[in-house]
């Protein structure tokens, strides 16, 4: 490998995403970002000092070796990179797209003080790509079976990241999923032009490989409760990765008017549903082509939700949201992306009522303008209604992404499992086990909406303690 | 794949189906549903679980042909399957014993009344039923009513068979005759819920409903099945779908439920035209 001095390496410039044209892009619903090539990869690489003590890692909420993997890059040794993200990251494909790096692992990186970090997502996510593309996805060796049995509810992120370390381990585990398919948030929520559904497919084929069990259509907490797993079904430990499914609403006057969405209701029915190739999948979404649609929130569901409305042909297409760009939860380049995209933001802006016409059709909604004031609990500059500020605005279909709550679904048939006072389930955080025994938990179901990375390592976490809990218990 | 273990008309565009969902069997409770799709390109529908066997281990669903999945599902035949069931869904019946328990049932609205009209009985009330449909040959599930029933009736809009008049007509008869009715069960379409609404209120007779609006996953998580009750947002498929009928925001339901009513009439329209075109190549090449 050329070696450069760290003022070298300084001066190369951040390699660029490759995207598909705004202007294109916003008519389908192919990937935006196409990834980096082998040679911008390396040339990616070369800006990394590696630090000796890297903070980059530290910044990784699951500490994956950046530096390391980030060197073998450099060398040419792409296989090499992925096999040491794999060992803190069952998901690098999947992350690499979606995880905030601008606040984690990039947020922190050295060379970022001085102009841009190194692209460290762009990386993970060519080194995995890398790996599919040329077939040279290994599944993991499966250590001999040891007879045991496990159940997990739920194939998000948690749930799938639990899954493959206990059947590395030689556990005989099964996975029960409530929708028909598997993926959890990753294909019913974040749409295909950020994260081609073929990817979690290939991950869950994999685990499939490795003699995981997957049984779809099964809501645990209906079918089988905690209990009668345990108790009649045989499973030695339960793993709760149920996410946190049930959407809030803003609780304002006409909120139950025809064309006021939750983003959960919109986004499925276009990504789960295939709504967008109405009428010959079966499953109708409002018209939205033609309509002015507004989406309230500033997340990442929030402009998955509008950038998928303006695909759909919506004339104007509308980010609403309390306070200001800078408090915006969503990743930096989603907001990005949905500027290029032609996406208008309205920000320090909030509704107050949804007007409709005697059939409660949503034609209008009345918002208002804020301004910050001192910071409140989050930390954020709180907003503050101005008085005489309201105004109508022509509204066609509204979306609503203030986040979801938890589901009680299995709190509320299993007495013994300890809950917060915001329905999401109580764990040591050690070792990611509830207040019943043998039961453990993870993902957003424990911390309430969050993201893909933490929902990963909960339930790695969780596969440890389980282990462990199981292999006393023999 | 949720094999159909049984499937006979029950009247026209009535279809009675038993399929073989052994795990939902055993744990269903009467007021219960479960959401079908017929095949991947399927929309999720809800229906309610009319009965079950836990011997055979299959469910009993009644379905009413209204739009294109429901036509199509009720072309299918004995030894064909349904990609997915899942259920059960939605919150029990909870019926007691009250005394006199009155079941009202409209249309295909006889069937989805039915497992809570039998808990009624099981429960130790005196039964009153009162079926209806718009004419003699669209009666549904009359002997296993009567069966269940202390007193039951019949009802048609043009007067073919039983009752001449509308359920609520029935309802108010057996009211003006002095009988003490300390719990009604209404349901069908949605003008005939309201109407047995407004014929018990006055009364103070406690009066519950099932409420059917578009739902998606039925397990809380999109929303889309939410329903104003006492000017509460509820969301139907975990909340419900049994509800107060004296709360509910029927004009707000009957609304939503026409929300995709533009989109629902050209995919059937289409969906009939495919047929009649596959008949005829049928035919062609018979
Ligand atoms: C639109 C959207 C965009 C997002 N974008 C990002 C992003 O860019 N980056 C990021 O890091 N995070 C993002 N997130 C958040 C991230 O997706 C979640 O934090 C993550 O998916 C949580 O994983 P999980 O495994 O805990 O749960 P989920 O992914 O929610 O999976 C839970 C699964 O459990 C199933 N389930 C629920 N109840 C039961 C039951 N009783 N029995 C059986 N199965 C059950 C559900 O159907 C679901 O499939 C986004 C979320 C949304 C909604
Ligand atoms: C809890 C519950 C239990 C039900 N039980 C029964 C039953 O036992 N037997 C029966 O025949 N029908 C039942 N229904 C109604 C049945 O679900 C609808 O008739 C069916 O979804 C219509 O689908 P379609 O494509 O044939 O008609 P469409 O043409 O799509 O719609 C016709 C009407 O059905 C309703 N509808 C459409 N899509 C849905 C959906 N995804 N979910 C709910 N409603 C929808 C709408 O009000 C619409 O106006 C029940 C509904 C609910 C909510
Ligand atoms: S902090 Fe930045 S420069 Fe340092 S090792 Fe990590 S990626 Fe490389
Ligand atoms: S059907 Fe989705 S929340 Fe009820």
């Amino acid at each position: 490998m050329q070696q450069l001095t760290a003022k070298e390496r300084m001066k190369i410039p951040r390699n660029p995403m490759v995207e598909q044209d705004p202007n294109e892009r916003n008519k389908n619903f192919l990937e935006v970002n196409q990834g980096y090539t082998a040679q911008m990869a390396q040339e990616e690489a070369m800006r990394c000092l590696a630090c000796p003590k890297p903070s980059c890692v530290e910044g990784c909420p699951v500490h994956i070796q950046i530096k390391d993997f980030i060197l073998q890059i450099a060398e040419g040794d792409f296989l090499g990179a992925v096999h040491t993200i794999k060992q803190d990251n069952a998901l690098p494909a999947i992350c690499g797209r979606v995880c905030p790096q601008e606040e984690q692992c990039e947020q922190v990186c050295v060379v970022g003080k001085r102009g841009e970090p190194v692209a460290i997502g762009n990386l993970e996510r060519f080194v995995a790509d890398y790996e599919r593309e040329m077939n040279k996805v290994e599944i993991p060796a499966v250590g001999s079976s040891n007879g045991k049995k496990v159940a997990i509810a739920g194939s998000g992120p948690a749930g799938l990241s639990c899954a493959k370390d206990l059947a590395g381990m030689g556990y005989d585990v099964t996975v029960f999923e409530a929708l028909h398919q598997l993926g959890g948030v990753l294909v019913y929520g974040i749409p295909e032009f950020r994260l081609p559904k073929d990817i979690v497919a290939k991950e869950i084929d994999g685990l499939k490989q490795m003699g995981v069990k997957f049984v779809t259509d099964t809501i645990i907490g209906r079918i089988s409760t905690i209990d009668e797993l345990m108790e009649e079904e045989g499973f030695d430990s339960v793993f709760l990765g149920v996410g946190a499914g049930l959407p809030w609403f803003l609780g304002l006057p006409g909120e139950n008017l025809i064309g006021v969405y939750s983003a959960n209701d919109f986004l499925t029915r276009v990504n789960l549903m295939k709504a967008y190739k109405f009428p010959s999948e079966d499953t109708p979404v409002l018209q939205v082509e033609g309509k002015n649609v507004a989406v309230f929130g500033g997340g990442n569901t929030a402009m998955d939700s509008v950038r998928t409305a303006l695909r759909l042909g919506a004339k104007n297409a509308y980010i609403i949201y309390r306070r200001s760009e800078v408090e915006m939860p969503a990743r930096v380049e989603e907001v990005k992306h949905a500027k290029e995209e032609g996406v208008q933001f309205l920000l320090l802006t909030n509704p107050i009522q949804f007007n409709g016409d005697e059939e409660d059709w949503l034609h209008s909604v009345t918002l208002q303008k804020m301004e910050l004031g001192e910071p409140d609990d989050s930390g954020r500059r709180r907003p503050i209604p101005i008085k005489g500020s309201e105004y109508d605005l022509d509204i066609d279909i509204s979306i609503i992404a203030i986040g979801n709550g938890s589901n009680p679904l299995i709190s509320q048939t299993t007495p013994d499992l300890e809950t917060s006072k915001r329905g999401t389930i109580v764990v040591n955080e050690e070792t990611m086990e509830t207040s019943k025994k043998g039961v453990f938990a993870g993902g957003d179901i424990v911390t309430g909406g969050a993201t893909v990375i933490l929902a990963m390592g909960a339930g790695r976490k969780a596969a440890e303690a389980m282990h462990k809990y199981m292999s006393d218990k023999a | 794949m949720y094999k159909i273990i049984e499937a006979r008309f029950l009247a026209e565009n009535v279809k009675l189906f038993e399929i073989e969902a052994p795990k939902i069997a055993k744990k269903r409770k009467a007021g219960q549903f479960v959401i079908i799709r017929i095949d991947e390109h399927g929309e999720r529908i809800p229906l309610t679980i009319a009965n079950s066997d836990m011997e055979k281990g299959t469910i009993t669903i009644i379905v009413q042909s209204v739009g294109k999945t429901t036509t199509k599902l009720n072309s299918l035949e004995k030894g064909e399957s349904l990609l997915d069931v899942v259920g059960p869904l939605g919150t029990p019946s909870h019926i007691e014993k009250v005394g006199t328990a009155v079941s009202i049932g409209g249309g295909v609205g006889t069937a989805i009344a039915f497992p809570t009209a039998a808990e009624m009985k099981n429960q130790g009330n005196y039964v009153i039923t009162i079926n209806g449909a718009r004419t003699k040959d669209l009666v549904i599930l009359e002997d296993e009513m009567k069966a269940l029933s202390d007193e039951s009736y019949v009802t048609t809009d043009d007067g073919s068979y039983g009752y001449h008049g509308f359920v609520t007509q029935k309802l108010q008869e057996l009211i003006d005759e002095g009988k003490k009715l300390d719990l009604v069960l209404a349901i069908g379409p949605i003008p005939m819920m309201r109407a047995v609404a407004e014929v018990t209120r006055p009364h103070g007779i406690k009066t519950i409903v099932s409420l059917n609006p578009v739902m998606v996953d039925g397990t809380g998580m999109c929303g889309g099945c939410r329903v104003v009750v006492d000017g509460k947002s509820m969301f139907a498929c975990v909340d419900g779908p049994e509800f107060d009928a004296h709360l509910v925001d029927f004009k707000n339901l009957m609304n939503r439920n026409k929300m995709y009513a533009k989109q629902e009439h050209d995919a059937l329209e289409q969906y009939n035209h495919e047929c009649k075109l596959d008949k005829k190549i049928e035919t062609l090449s018979d």
